[in-house]
């Protein structure tokens, strides 16, 4: 047993750290909420260069088949830097999918794994809106066992400004799609595949977006100063904190142990007591963040507003709390001791 | 990364697995806080020494097994499965005996640590004190220099297990006019020796689960000094945040405590009733990242890492966790949930409400994780 990352794994999250560090995806996130896609969309070709989309493409279409591992390493950056886009759905769920000989793979992963290609995905019912689908070239939605395609219809306005979702039409024409349903009639397990990823690259980005919310108010701690102290002296500011601390801590092995676990038997229930977990964490972090901060945090043009809305966002994406506890009752074991 | 055991312990772990189901007693012992109970539990610990489990960490010539951080955990994981009796031992084995491994002389350890390990001798640790809780530098009582030892006075104070112990170990002022951390001593004494007086204090649920102590001139011997006279504070502090800091609770525990809950809730509710369900899928949750974040330090530590203020998050997060659990459980046994001796809950409930004040209350340990995990300045006290 080895349970932490390897070093390549550390210094590739600190390779996206250093480029997103440089590249201000707060103001692309921005200019995300208010349609304006360019910056954003240089940030999608810069992450494409360190080989973020095509973590989990097979190499037979340009990715390079990392493990689910690296994918949340992945992903834990983005939410922490609230990178904006439909990373969920192009780089963690299409992949997953879409199996290698399915006709559809050769059409979209290439672009996906090149950074080319963006996706949106409607997974009923726990998908039921399509994040960036004005942007999105495959637009793909699972109905019972039907894949089909769709166009955007009525655009919805998220909490999240940067979440731009869209009521799928489905079997519409436009000019990327033919239009007809994809044939592949039957993708039941790919379907789950595809939905156990995504929750976990939803996990994974909420934990990020925790940790920043978290790191944001120490630091904010340190330096604020009332009644002649930093307000980090104050117990009352430091419990909190702590407890945050604690939940996002023991909830990244959730994380990890669930990347894992991909594929097997218990997958479902252990993605879905990682977004559970990360859910709390990082919701945690939020209202704890906000309080912390004080009014500050509550002006838009404040950085932990960004996080405070796409946290609670994304709580509720690809499954509620409540869907995701039943899931984990249902695969609970009749003990948890290993082997 | 990964979860997969390697041969070795897979075949450790099964032979532990298989001696439980042979040998662990059908019918509960009796409450180790009570005068039969608590023979009962030193005649299962000698037992769990003669197949060599009752310290499987420790090195073979102590009674040991040389095992490894990760199969010590996965002992415990089998042991709290199998429904083992809880440990006697525990306050020795977990707390004195990795002190002695750092700082005792070989003649203490060969004096002290097998006859702890098969519960001949039972230790109690005497730290608290009526003036020192949560701040224990602020102790009072004293060792006073006298030939060939030293003179013990003053109180102790909700001392576990000291009704029944044989021995405790703790600091004492040795330097009369010292302040704080410094001018402390570490010393073990008898409980039963001339000048020793134990009190019995009633707990929750009635029983003397903990003792007051007090000491008038009580001699001990050199030989009964661990490290430095004077650098008790030291000695206490470097063991306490050891690898086997994590000692405290394993996750064993939770994760047996976990499944009962779920079968608990299996057999009463089904899946009829949505709002417990809930909960009882948070703790099963609680109790694996509990579990996983163990196995990613025990990783940490077996790569040469050390435990820092982790080991506060730990005591955090599963004081939480076992409260949170027990109280689902009560919820799940409706109008049965105050009958005392035949579920176990009410009395594992009780137990959990202690976890969030001994051993370092949840604010001292919020403290520690905000100044010295997240940086936070230190304020007043
Ligand atoms: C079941 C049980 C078994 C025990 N077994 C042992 C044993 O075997 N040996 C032993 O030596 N001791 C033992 N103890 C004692 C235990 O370690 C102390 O109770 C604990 O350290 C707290 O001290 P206190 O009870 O004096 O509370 P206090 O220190 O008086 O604390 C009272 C309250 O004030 C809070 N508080 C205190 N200081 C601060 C601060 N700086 N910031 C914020 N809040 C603060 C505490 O968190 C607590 O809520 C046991 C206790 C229990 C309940």
């Amino acid at each position: 047993m080895r349970f932490a990352l390897s070093d390549e794994q550390r210094q590739f999250a600190e390779s996206i750290d250093q480029l997103l560090s440089a590249s201000d995806p707060a103001k692309a996130n921005r200019a995300w909420a208010q349609g304006q896609h360019e910056p954003g969309m240089r940030i999608w070709q810069a992450l494409a260069e360190l080989g973020v989309q095509a973590l989990i493409v097979p190499q037979q279409w340009g990715g390079i088949e990392a493990t689910p591992v690296d994918l949340v390493v992945a992903f834990e950056r983005l939410g922490y830097h609230a990178v904006p886009g439909p990373w969920v759905d192009t780089v963690a769920a299409l992949p997953a999918l879409l199996p290698e000989d399915h006709p559809l793979a050769e059409r979209f992963l290439p672009g996906v794994a090149s950074g080319e290609t963006l996706a949106s995905l409607v997974l009923r019912p726990h998908v039921p809106y399509a994040l960036d689908a004005d942007v999105a070239q495959a637009r793909l939605l699972l109905d019972g066992a039907a894949l089909r395609r769709f166009s955007p219809g009525q655009v919805l306005s998220s909490m999240d400004g940067s979440r731009r979702l869209f009521e799928p039409v489905p079997g519409a024409e436009n000019e990327a799609d033919t239009g007809a349903d994809t044939g592949a009639g039957t993708v039941t397990a790919e379907t789950e595949a595809a939905f156990d990823m995504g929750v976990l690259a939803t996990a994974a980005q909420l934990l990020g977006a925790g940790q920043w919310l978290l790191d944001a108010s120490v630091t904010y701690a340190k330096q604020r100063k009332q009644y002649g102290r930093e307000i980090g002296q104050y117990q009352a500011i430091k419990h909190l904190l702590a407890d945050v601390a604690t939940e996002l801590e023991l909830a990244r092995p959730l994380v990890h142990a669930a990347a894992i676990a991909l594929g097997g038997d218990t997958a479902a229930r252990d993605v879905s007591a990682a977004k559970v977990a990360c859910a709390r964490a990082a919701h945690l972090a939020a209202r704890t963040g906000l309080q912390v901060h004080g009014a500050i945090g509550y002006t838009a043009e404040h950085d932990l507003g960004l996080r405070l809305t796409k946290v609670r966002a994304l709580v509720s994406a690809w499954g509620t709390q409540a869907v995701h506890r039943t899931r984990v009752l249902r695969g609970m074991p009749e003990h948890g001791r290993v082997g | 990364m990964d979860l997969d055991l390697d041969e070795r312990t897979t075949a450790f772990r099964d032979e532990v697995r298989a001696w439980l189901a042979e040998n662990v007693p059908k019918r509960p012992l009796a409450s180790f806080d009570t005068a039969e109970g608590f023979e009962q539990h030193r005649r299962w610990e000698a037992k769990l020494a003669d197949a060599r489990l009752s310290v499987v960490s420790w090195p073979r010539e102590y009674g040991g097994r040389d095992a490894s951080l990760l199969e010590w955990v996965l002992f415990e994981e089998e042991y709290y499965a199998a429904g083992a009796p809880g440990r006697v031992g525990q306050n020795g084995i977990f707390m004195l005996a990795p002190t002695l491994f750092s700082h005792g002389t070989p003649e203490q350890r060969k004096r002290i640590l097998p006859a702890m390990a098969r519960g001949e001798q039972v230790w109690a640790q005497a730290w608290s004190e009526p003036e020192a809780g949560s701040d224990i530098a602020a102790l009072r009582s004293t060792a006073t220099r006298t030939d060939g030892g030293w003179l013990l006075s003053g109180q102790k104070v909700w001392s576990s297990r000291a009704t029944y112990a044989d021995r405790a170990f703790g600091l004492f002022r040795s330097d009369q006019d010292s302040e704080r951390h410094r001018g402390l001593t570490y010393v073990m004494f008898d409980l039963r020796a001339d000048g020793v007086r134990v009190r019995p204090i009633p707990q929750l649920d009635g029983e003397p689960g903990f003792a007051e102590i007090f000491l008038d001139e009580v001699f001990v011997p050199d030989a009964d000094v661990i490290g430095e006279p004077g650098e008790g504070w030291r000695v206490a502090m470097t063991t306490a945040n050891n690898e086997r800091g994590l000692s405290l609770r394993s996750p064993g525990r939770f994760l047996a405590a976990a499944d009962r809950l779920v079968r608990l809730w299996r057999e009463t509710h089904g899946d009829t009733e949505t709002a417990l369900a809930a909960r009882v899928a948070d703790a099963w949750i609680q109790a694996r990242a509990y579990q996983l974040y163990t196995f990613g330090t025990v990783t940490r530590l077996a790569e040469g890492g050390e435990l820092g203020p982790e080991s506060s998050v730990n005591k955090l997060f599963w004081s939480h966790l076992d409260v949170g659990l027990h109280e689902t459980a009560l919820e799940l046994l409706g109008p049965d949930a105050e009958l005392s001796g035949k579920t176990g809950w009410p009395e594992g409930w009780l137990f959990s409400l202690a976890g969030p004040i001994y051993g370092g209350t949840d604010q001292i340990q919020r403290n520690v994780v905000a100044e010295r995990l997240l940086g936070l300045p230190r304020g007043q006290r």
